[in-house]
Order: structure tokens, then C-alpha cells, then sequence
């Protein structure tokens, strides 16, 4: 079977797979997020932790509960990091220093898993297990649970609650992220993944050199990193380490994990607001994305200009030959456009225009599919902004789903669409205005500014891969992308709740013929239309003087 | 007001929204107010076009401080670019200007004669008419004007109000019922009335009239606001993209110029809907006023457009104000021609318009020819009245009646005569289709009275409605209409007339039921009225407008006044609203889309030198980086003045459903916006080159 055969099947089967997962993944979510029912362990959490699970929060407690769980968790995660030479399953790992230590705890709890250490040589067991990967899950409940919230402030009429995020964090992870972590993690482990206690084992390699492999807990924590969407490898080499990707099949289920989630939440939307076409419609402009950056990226890397890259017949540097290019391009354009940040082949080594749609997919603000719950938030944001402009269009004050968009909600709307890029482009512009900055990239000219470019962009959209090529483990790296993070991610889920607590309060319009209809294809198109221009064009001039400048001979 | 201003053409008036043409002359007119507006403290309330006001400056002083022809040629036109955002909104303020100083005209000093303890004693005294209080009594006779806003209290007069709504036929005012509201600076023409002032000085209806015109009332709009805050946004983020591209640039080995930079955030930040957006608040505001709609706010305006249900009286809006004959139906051996006749003879002296509605139909159906009164010697008329409720004639020995079915057939029987069943069972058949029977009787010499058939008369409503019905359902509005008559014949008139629902036997605590009922689904209402009674439901519907002719009550509580007293014109409203909120959308759309054709001017001329590939994204060809980044600042200043007509007079607006106005829109101005910035820009390029020194 030829390759491009062999990608053409994969591309197929991942999105037959997605497709049956839609309407079943997504009602379930729906479910799981507005019965009255709680299971008896969750009562028995709820008494321990002194939470009434019946009662709902307005939006500003539960943002409260949002940023206060997620401070003690990045505080345990520090505490944790730091003690773990002390503690058991520490496998002799060296002390980590402050500012990586604080790095990694915001990463993980950021739901970004920007990984400043290289993970063999820098976590025990214990951290793996006990800290990252307790993160992984609950960093990722977290995300849905405010669009949970965003969702319910588009369903419930003249209320100020939009839900209960205590509620909402456990039965997401203990009834969505938990049974199909365990699913897949043996269906990993049944492939090649490894799932052990082992310490380091000294190996020979092929051309006779010396070798430290340590064993681990790989399987548990490869499956949750990519569901959802954390993406920080249990090595330093993440998916392209054959204990944590072994085979082409290992690849497409992680690919699968990676989007199954964030491509069924759209049906969950469209079941809680009554219209399964809302759903269909947000569902098609995530998709239209995925599958033209895939197929970019795949053109991209088959295009090849150097010898080297004509020999092997394609841009193979830095991918996995086991992989090859259609399993690694696709793997690249989903973890990318969701905010996971895994990667089983080096982006820093694609062409140009592959590497620099890696770079625009996060810049896009990991909306197609995005992050778990938070790719969700993001394009219905987006939404918000193109209704608000063909809602004048229609001659109407703008109406999504019967609320009105009014100054209120477009405060919200556009200082969400304000962060991201914000971050991004003050974090970049001082890393290279900086001598002792610039002094990290590997390389230079326009492919050593893609590489900040790109580091600053992953931090601040939570997706927490690298382009690699760049030293970020320093003090101010650390500081500057934790910061980039923290803000990140928590500055837009302040507003998106905002939002949801503006929206929950109106009373719906109802709709006629004069309403924009926003589940055709037409808004589909418009929708995409403002992701490409509203999105994009921020982002033109500095990705001029990288990719593009670069790619353009 | 309406005489500054030429009569719009009647299909116009009829039906779509549009405005006249922006003369050149009220350009040059605004030009010193808009220099004027340069002022910081007025700029900072537009972030946009503060932010190229800034730029400006900014400019300015890089240019003296390293002059060079492209350093002047691009500060002279970021000048030339807030200058004209400026003049787009000084016209649209002339215009209204305009208005107001033909206003203020005739708000004449006028002095009142103050009655002293009216009604008890008769003392006058004499006082400037600014000096009249709310509650103060004034009379008024013929010739003299109106000295402040009020309700006639005693007497009736004829006034002339063409002061205020340019219709120079003169009105009825008289105390009691609803025609007693009359207005400060018109002029009484015939009789004396007394009138109890209503307004404090200065806040008379004309002095509120003026202010609205001038805008100096003006307050932004809540979906102003909304946008502008999406604006601002916008410009933030283009801010900071271009901020920190110089260190990335520094890095390249491209610094750049920082006459470059702030051409680069100008062309980028949405200047073009930043420009005009205030502009078109105030045109809408201004084509209502061309309409003779005086909105008291903005947020009318936009709540017009928003309208999902609208409440229209019967009379006189959906149906002509009165019944008109439609049929004849002879009784049993009684042609139609010989009923046709009879009828036309005893419609005759009839002035009714129901009377001459029947002499019409004779006519058109029949050929009968209006028989002169003259020509009928020894005719004996026999008119109307509300005991005998019918009309009719005596000539030659026969006596013809017609009236309301019940005293015919008293007329008949008393006089030996009687009425069968087949006329009874018509009678029943058009009264139970909603129109009203007038039987028709004839009597020869003293014998027996004869039933002759039924002439059916029903409302009959105005042309196109129907049309006009079926669009605003596309648009998704709802229509209601609201009547007296008893619920068989609210039917039957709704079903001719195609409006979606009716409220029979109205009463005003009925109309405001149904309005709270609407309100309370979350719909907007929209209605008219002129009554006392009508205030409530005026005051409590998110668009009332009030009629000219109504009460002080009236006007106070609604929030629009159509100085034409035209209820049929709440439609008009409705499509101004929309025109208003899609010319902001499609301008915004259009301005966001122009960045796109703007970075392929300005990047490449940045970076070219340091990145040759660079130079693949220069698509247009533009000759040289200082000529294609010229041209881009060119461009985006002219498109502004380019726009300013469309701005003041409002996107094409054709009442249709959401998806296909979207289609379209999105189509002109979307599509449009892509392209026609490439266009232009290549054009502007083909002679910027030309300018010694640019390159």
C-alpha cells in the first residue's frame, strides 16, 4: 500500500470515527451537564469537600470557584514538584528550580503542558501520577465546565445562575473523562504503550552507545494527556517516543483521543439549546478548518525543495519514518488546532508553510476544534462577533439564539478576542527586542523568530507544544510564558462566564423570519469568514516576518 | 419644516426609504465645522478616529523633524483622513441645521393674553409669551399665534399648522376629545378658543423639535455603543500588532520609520465605519424628520428596526376611513339595473361617503349616469337622520328609501308592504361577511311598498396592503389590527386585508393587555395613536407614535410624533430602523474587509528589502514601497468621502427575510470590500508614482 493511499485511509477512518462519536459522545456530555441526578460517589465528594450539590452559582462564584480551584492546584502542583526528591517514586531525578517548577504547575493546570523540562529526566513516578496527571484531568474538566456554564447562559431565561462548577468538575471527570481514559488507555497499552513501574534502564543502541530509558505509568497518562488536550509528554520526545506512540495504529487512536471530545461538544450545544442545526453549523466551521490545514500541511510536506529532502522524498526531518508524513501531518494540524500541544514529529523541522500553519492554527485561538470545552467557548465567541455584524446586516439588533447582543455582551466578546493576541504579540515583540532572549533561538533570520513566535503563541492559546529549537528554560522564559498562560487561559474564562451571566439574565426574543438564521450554510461561511480576517489578520504582520518571509523565496 | 424640502416622489413616499442626494455645497458648508471638531476633547468620543487624530500629530512631528516628500505626502493625508471623518458627521449635522433655523423661524416672540382665575373671572392681561407657565390659561383669536404648547380648553377654532408639519390646509382644534392638543408658534385663523398651557418655556414642542434636528440632544444609541466598543476593540488589537511588529522588525533589520508604522495602525484600524458611524446615527435620525417623524431618541429609531409586532388601527391605516357600497343584490323578480337605480335616486342628496360611494358604484358597475338634483323637478328630499336612519327621495309619486335594514323593513311593513325571506337571508349573508346591508325600498303611488334587494357596503381596504402585509411577514413582523367592530366583522376585514391577527371590540386596557402579552414573550411592539385613552398603551409599547392631530397626553407618552397624522407610516418607521442598523453593518463589514487588500500593500513595501520573497505578496504590482504605502493612506481617506452619500441616505434597503438581505449584503459589501480596496489602491498607485520626490 503506497503512503499517500495509506494517509487517504486514515484521514478516513479518523473522521468516520469522529462522526459516529458525534451524536452519541455529544448527547451523553448534554446529559451528564443538566440532569438533576447525582451518583452516589459524587454525593459522598460533595458532603466531604461540604458542597451542596444542588445549589447553583451566579457567575461571579462560580468564576470564583473556577480561579480558586485552580490556584490550589497550581500551588500543590508546585509544592509537589519541588518536595518530590523527598518523596517515594522520585527515581533520583534532581531538584527542579523555582521558576521551572512554577512554570510547570501553571502549565499543567493551564491546561497548556508547555514542557520546559525534558520529561524522563525531570519527573518521578509520584509527580506523573499524583500531579500531572491528576491536572490532565481535571485542567480539562475545568474547560468544559465553563462552556458548560456559557452554554446554560444561552438556555436559561431571566436568572442570574448559570450552574454549579463543583458539580459540573466532578461528574466531567468522573463520568466523561475517567471511563474513557480507562477504555483507552488498555486499548494503548494493548498496542505497545507501555504501563510499568520501572526506573531507567541502561541500554545499547544501535551504533553502540549508552542509553537511559526509564520505564513508567505511560499508557494511564499518554491516554489523558490527549483527551484532554494537555499534551505534555511523559517523555521529553512526547509522542514521537515509541514507548508513548509505538505503531501507526497507536497514531491514530491518539489522533482520535486528541479530537473526539472537542468535535462531539458542538452536538452537546446543539442538544442544551433545543436545535441540533446550531450544532451542525459550529461543527462545520471547526471541521472545514481541520481539514484545510490537514490537507495544507500535508501538501506542505510533500513539497520539498533541498537534496536531502528530495532523497527521502519528502520533508522527513524530524518526523518518525514508522509515522511517516500523512500520520504526522495529521497529528501536527490536530494538535495544534486543539490546544493539546502533543506532537510526534518535530515542528520546528517542517517547511516553512507547514510549520507556519502549525503556528496559525494556535494563533486561529484553538477554536477548530479547539481545547476541551475551551475550543467550544472560543468559536461561539467568534460567533457572537460575526452575529453581531450580519445581525445589523439583517437590520436587527443582533440576536444569537434569542439573546440580544448588546453592549454588555460585546464588552465581553471583544476583550476575549483582545487577550490572546495581546499576550502573544507583547510576549514575542519583547522576547526579541531582548539581547539575552534572542541569544536562545537555535536559529536565525525568519526561522529564529518563528521560533519565539511560535513559543509565545503556543503559551498563551494552552497549547504547550514546541516548535523546539529554542532554549525556554531559563528565568525569564519561564516567567514570561507562565505568565502568558496563566493569563491565557484565565483571562478569557473570566469573560466568557461574564458573558454567560449577561446572557443567562435576558428574557429569549423570539424568533421569526427577520432573525439571522445561524445554523445555514451561509453562516457558516460568514462565521469562518470572521475566524480567517478577525482572527488571522491580527497576526499577518508578525507572521510576515516569519513563515511567510521564510517560505517566499 | 417640510417646505425646505422637496416633496418626495409619491411611489417614494409610498413606499421605500431612501433620502435625497448629499449636495457638494453642504461639503464646503460643513468644512469649517468639521476643522473645528480637530479639538482632542471632541475627537477622544470616536476611539477610532482619536487614534488617527493622534497619528497625525504624530506624523507631523516626524516629518519636521526629517522631512521628506513621503513623510509630508502621508501626515497631509492622515490630516485630510480625520478632517473627513469629521465633515461626514458636520453635514449630516447641516442638514438637521438647516431644518432647525427654518423652525427656529417661526418660533416668532410672541405675546400671550394671560386669563387671570379663569374660569371664575374674564381678566386679561398681557404677557411674553415666554413668561407663560404650565397650568395658565391663555386666549387666543383669529390671527393671533399660539402662544405655547396646550390643550384647548374651551371653544373651537381653525388653526393653521404648517409651522410644524408643512400642511398648509388648516385644522380643527376644539376642546374635549381628541383633537384639542394644540402647538406653541401656530396660528389660529378663524374664532377664539381658550387653551390651558401645558409646557414650561423652553420645552415647548417646537423648542424640543429644534433641539432634535440640531442633534444637540443626541445621545449614542445602545447598538452604537455595542459597535463601538467592537470598534475600539479592533483598534486596540491592530494597535499593539503594530507596536510590537518594530521590535520584530529591529530584529529583521527592517526598523521601520515611524511615519510608516502609524500609516500602517491607520490603515488597519477600522476607520472608514469609525468615520461615518456617527454620520449615520444622525442621518436616520434625519430621514425620519424628511418623513415628518420626529423620533424622540435614537434608541426609537433603533427600536423600530427591531419591531417584531406591530398594532395597526383599522380605520383609516388598513382600511379607507370609511364603508363603501361593493354590491348590489336585487330581490326576487327585481333586476339589478332597476335596484342599481333606486339606489343611485335615493343616494342622490346623500353627502355621506357611504351615500356617494353608492352613487360611484352605480356609475361604474352600470353605466347610470349621477343625476344632477336639479334635473329631477318636484323632487322631495328626505335625509338623513339618526331617528328615521334612512335617506331617500320623493319624485313623480314614488317614494325611494334605503337604510339600515331594520327601519326598511319598518318603513315597508308600516305601509302595508312586506319583506321576504330571500331579502332577509341576503341581509344575513353580508352582515355575516363583515359588511353592512342598507336594504333598498320603493313605493309606487300609495300602494304597497316594495324591497328592491340590498346594497352591500364593507370597508374596503386600501390598495396594496395586502402586498404590504406579506412583506412585513418576510421580515418577520407580525401585524395586528385593532378595531371596534364586533369580532364577525374584525374577521372578515383581517382575512381581505392579510394581517396575521385582530383584536375585536378594542379597548384601550385591551390594547395594553395585548401589548404586555407581546412584551412579555420578549417581542417588541410597535403602534399608533392619538387618543388621551391611548396614551398608557403609547407609553408602555417600545415604539409609539403618536399623531400630530392627538392629544398633548398622547404625544407626551409616545415616543415618536408623526406630524402627518398618517398612521400607515409606522411601516415607513419600521424600515428606517432596519436601513439604519444594516448601513452601520455593511459599513463595518466593508471597513474590516478592506484590511485584507491594505496588508498586501503595506507588508511587502516594508519588508521587501530584508525578505525579497516578501515581494510575491506586492499581487497589485504597486510601483514603489513609498508610492504603494501612500496609496493605501490615499485610498482609505477618499473611500471615506466616497461613502459619505451612502452613509446619509442608508444602504438599499428591500423588505425581505433575514437570510436573503444577509446574502446580499454580505455579497455587496463583503465581497466588495475585498476587491475594491485592490482596485482602487493600484489606481491611486498609477498616479502617486508621478509626485517628484515620493520614491
Amino acid at each position: 500500500m503506497s503512503a499517500t493511499l495509506a494517509g487517504w485511509l486514515q484521514a478516513v477512518a479518523l473522521v468516520g470515527a469522529l462522526a459516529l462519536c458525534y451524536r452519541p459522545l455529544g448527547d451523553y456530555i448534554a446529559r451528564l451537564l443538566t440532569t438533576a441526578k447525582h451518583l452516589r460517589a459524587e454525593k459522598a465528594l460533595y458532603r466531604l469537600v461540604g458542597v451542596d450539590g444542588d445549589a447553583d452559582q451566579r457567575w461571579p462564584v462560580y468564576l470564583r470557584s473556577v480561579l480558586a480551584f485552580s490556584a490550589l492546584s497550581v500551588l500543590f502542583l508546585y509544592g509537589l514538584i519541588r518536595l518530590q526528591t523527598h518523596l517515594l517514586l522520585s527515581l533520583g531525578v534532581p531538584e527542579m528550580e523555582a521558576h521551572q517548577a512554577w512554570n510547570t504547575a501553571i502549565s499543567f493546570t493551564a491546561n497548556t503542558n508547555w514542557q520546559s523540562y525534558s520529561g524522563e529526566s525531570a519527573m518521578g513516578h509520584l509527580v506523573q501520577m499524583a500531579g500531572l496527571a491528576v491536572q490532565n484531568f481535571v485542567s480539562a474538566a475545568v474547560g468544559i465546565a465553563v462552556v458548560a456554564a456559557l452554554i446554560r447562559g444561552f438556555t436559561r431565561n431571566r436568572t442570574d445562575r448559570v450552574g454549579n462548577f463543583w458539580v459540573d468538575l466532578t461528574r466531567i471527570s468522573l463520568r466523561l473523562l475517567l471511563p474513557i481514559a480507562i477504555v483507552f488507555a488498555l486499548v494503548l497499552a494493548a498496542n505497545g504503550v507501555v504501563q510499568n513501574f520501572h526506573g531507567f534502564h541502561e541500554v545499547t543502541t544501535l551504533t553502540g552507545g549508552q542509553q537511559a530509558v526509564p520505564g513508567g505509568p505511560v499508557a494511564s497518562q499518554e491516554v489523558i494527556k490527549l483527551l484532554g488536550t494537555n499534551g505534555g509528554g511523559f517523555y521529553n520526545a512526547n509522542s514521537a517516543h515509541p514507548f508513548e506512540n509505538p505503531t501507526g495504529f497507536t497514531n491514530l487512536v491518539e489522533i482520535f483521543l486528541i479530537l473526539v471530545i472537542a468535535f462531539s461538544l458542538p452536538r452537546t450545544f446543539g442538544r442544551m439549546v433545543g436545535d441540533h442545526r446550531q450544532g451542525y453549523a459550529i461543527v462545520a466551521v471547526m471541521g472545514l478548518f481541520w481539514v484545510a490545514s490537514a490537507v495544507l500541511i500535508t501538501f506542505f510536506e510533500h513539497q520539498h525543495g533541498g537534496t536531502a529532502l528530495q532523497a527521502a522524498g519528502a520533508a522527513m526531518e524530524g518526523k518518525e519514518q514508522r509515522l511517516g508524513i500523512a500520520g504526522s501531518s495529521l497529528f501536527a494540524a490536530s494538535t495544534t488546532l486543539t490546544s493539546t500541544g502533543a506532537v510526534n514529529s518535530f515542528h520546528d523541522s517542517y517547511t516553512p508553510f507547514g510549520g507556519g500553519l502549525t503556528i496559525f492554527n494556535m494563533m486561529l485561538g484553538e477554536i477548530a476544534p479547539g481545547g476541551t470545552g475551551s475550543g467550544l467557548y472560543g468559536m461561539l465567541i467568534l460567533a457572537i462577533v460575526a452575529v453581531f455584524v450580519a445581525g445589523l446586516m439583517v437590520g436587527r439588533t443582533p440576536e444569537y439564539l434569542g439573546k440580544k447582543l448588546g453592549g454588555r455582551e460585546m464588552k465581553f466578546a471583544s476583550l476575549y478576542i483582545l487577550t490572546t493576541p495581546t499576550i502573544v504579540l507583547i510576549g514575542a515583540g519583547t522576547a526579541i527586542a531582548l539581547p539575552g532572549e534572542r541569544a536562545g533561538m537555535l536559529n536565525s533570520g525568519a526561522h529564529g523568530f518563528s521560533e519565539v513566535l511560535y513559543a509565545f503563541t503556543s503559551a498563551a492559546n494552552n497549547n504547550g507544544s514546541a516548535f523546539g529549537g529554542i532554549t525556554v528554560n531559563t528565568a525569564w522564559y519561564d516567567t514570561a510564558l507562565g505568565l502568558a498562560m496563566v493569563f491565557g487561559r484565565f483571562l478569557p474564562m473570566v469573560f466568557v462566564l461574564a458573558l454567560a451571566g449577561s446572557l443567562a439574565r435576558q428574557q429569549p426574543v423570539p424568533a421569526s423570519a427577520g432573525t439571522l438564521p445561524t445554523h445555514k450554510p451561509l453562516f457558516v461561511g460568514l462565521l469562518s469568514g470572521v475566524v480567517l480576517i478577525v482572527v488571522g489578520l491580527t497576526y499577518f504582520p508578525a507572521l510576515a516576518l516569519g513563515p511567510i518571509a521564510e517560505g517566499l523565496h | 419644516m417640510s417646505t425646505t424640502l422637496e416633496p418626495a416622489a409619491p411611489e417614494q413616499a409610498l413606499h421605500r426609504v431612501s433620502a435625497g442626494l448629499l449636495d457638494p455645497k453642504l461639503l464646503l458648508a460643513a468644512l469649517p465645522d468639521a476643522v473645528k471638531k480637530l479639538d482632542p476633547r471632541v475627537m477622544v468620543k470616536n476611539p477610532v478616529m482619536f487614534v488617527v487624530e493622534v497619528g497625525s500629530v504624530v506624523t507631523t512631528v516626524a516629518a519636521i523633524a526629517d522631512p521628506s516628500v513621503f513623510a509630508w505626502a502621508i501626515t497631509a493625508w492622515l490630516w485630510l483622513t480625520t478632517v473627513f471623518a469629521n465633515l461626514a458627521e458636520a453635514v449630516a449635522e447641516g442638514r438637521g441645521k438647516a431644518q432647525a433655523d427654518t423652525l427656529r423661524r417661526t418660533k416668532s416672540d410672541t405675546t400671550a393674553r394671560r386669563l387671570v382665575d379663569w374660569p371664575a373671572r374674564k381678566d386679561e392681561e398681557e404677557v411674553p409669551g415666554t413668561a407663560l407657565r404650565l397650568g395658565d390659561h391663555v386666549v387666543v383669536e383669529a390671527g393671533q399665534v399660539v402662544p405655547g404648547d396646550g390643550d384647548v380648553v374651551e371653544g373651537i377654532a381653525s388653526v393653521d399648522e404648517s409651522a410644524i408639519t408643512g400642511e398648509s390646509a388648516p385644522v380643527i382644534r376644539e376642546s374635549g376629545g381628541d383633537r384639542s392638543a394644540v402647538t406653541g408658534g401656530t396660528k389660529v385663523l378663524s374664532d377664539r378658543i381658550v387653551v390651558k398651557i401645558s409646557s414650561e418655556p423652553g420645552k415647548t414642542f417646537i423648542d424640543r423639535m429644534i433641539a432634535l434636528v440640531e442633534g444637540a440632544a443626541r445621545q449614542k444609541t445602545p447598538n452604537e455603543i455595542a459597535l463601538n466598543i467592537l470598534l475600539a476593540s479592533l483598534t486596540i488589537v491592530f494597535l499593539i500588532a503594530v507596536v510590537t511588529l518594530q521590535p520584530m522588525a529591529t530584529y529583521a533589520g527592517a526598523p521601520q520609520p515611524t511615519v510608516v508604522l502609524v500609516a500602517l495602525i491607520v490603515a488597519l484600524i477600522p476607520t472608514t465605519i469609525g468615520a461615518l458611524l456617527s454620520a449615520i446615527g444622525i442621518a436616520g435620525m434625519d430621514r425620519l424628520v424628511q418623513r415628518n417623524v420626529l423620533a424622540m431618541s435614537g434608541r426609537a429609531v433603533e427600536a423600530a428596526g427591531d419591531v417584531n409586532t406591530l398594532l395597526l388601527d383599522k380605520t383609516g391605516t388598513i382600511t379607507l376611513g370609511n364603508r363603501q357600497a361593493a354590491e348590489f343584490q336585487p330581490a326576487a323578480g327585481v333586476g339589478v339595473e332597476e335596484l342599481a337605480d333606486a339606489a343611485q335616486l335615493s343616494s342622490l342628496a346623500d353627502e355621506t361617503p357611504e351615500g356617494r360611494s353608492i352613487v360611484v358604484l352605480a356609475k361604474t358597475a352600470y353605466g347610470l349616469r349621477a343625476r344632477a338634483q336639479g334635473e329631477l323637478a318636484h323632487a322631495e328630499w328626505v335625509p338623513f337622520t339618526a331617528q328615521t336612519r334612512m335617506s331617500g327621495v320623493d319624485v313623480d309619486g314614488r317614494e325611494v328609501r334605503k337604510g339600515a335594514a331594520a327601519s326598511v323593513s319598518n318603513w315597508v311593513t308600516a305601509h302595508g308592504g312586506s319583506v321576504g325571506s330571500e331579502v332577509a337571508q341576503l341581509v344575513d349573508g353580508i352582515s355575516a361577511a363583515g359588511g353592512t346591508p342598507l336594504v333598498v325600498a320603493d313605493r309606487e303611488g300609495g300602494g304597497p311598498p316594495r324591497v328592491l334587494g340590498v346594497i352591500h357596503l364593507k370597508d374596503v381596504v386600501k390598495e396594496g396592503m395586502r402586498e404590504r402585509f406579506a412583506e412585513l411577514r418576510r421580515m418577520g413582523i407580525k401585524t395586528v389590527m385593532i378595531t371596534g367592530d364586533n369580532p364577525l366583522t374584525a374577521r372578515a376585514i383581517a382575512e381581505e386585508a392579510g394581517v396575521d391577527d385582530f383584536l375585536a371590540e378594542a379597548t384601550p386596557e385591551d390594547k395594553m393587555a395585548l401589548i404586555r402579552k407581546e412584551q412579555e414573550g420578549g417581542k417588541l411592539v410597535a403602534m399608533t395613536g392619538d387618543g388621551t385613552n391611548d396614551a398608557p398603551a403609547l407609553a408602555q409599547a417600545d415604539v409609539g407614535v403618536a399623531m400630530n392631530t392627538g392629544t398633548m397626553a398622547a404625544k407626551e407618552a409616545g415616543n415618536m410624533v408623526d406630524l402627518d397624522s398618517n398612521p400607515t407610516k409606522l411601516i415607513e418607521i419600521v424600515e428606517i430602523g432596519k436601513q439604519l442598523l444594516i448601513t452601520r453593518g455593511a459599513l463595518t463589514t466593508f471597513s474590516i474587509a478592506n484590511d485584507v487588500a491594505k496588508y498586501f500593500a503595506i507588508i511587502p513595501a516594508m519588508f521587501a528589502g530584508v525578505y525579497p520573497g516578501l515581494s510575491h505578496l506586492n499581487i497589485m504590482g504597486l510601483h514603489s514601497p513609498t508610492s504603494a504605502i501612500t496609496s493605501a493612506i490615499v485610498f482609505n481617506a477618499l473611500v471615506i468621502v466616497g461613502l459619505i452619500p451612502l452613509a446619509l441616505r442608508g444602504v438599499k434597503y428591500r423588505p425581505s427575510d433575514a437570510s436573503s438581505l444577509l446574502s446580499r449584503n454580505i455579497g455587496v459589501y463583503g465581497l466588495g470590500g475585498l476587491v475594491v480596496p485592490f482596485v482602487g489602491i493600484k489606481l491611486i498607485d498609477l498616479v502617486v508614482q508621478f509626485i517628484p520626490g515620493l520614491n
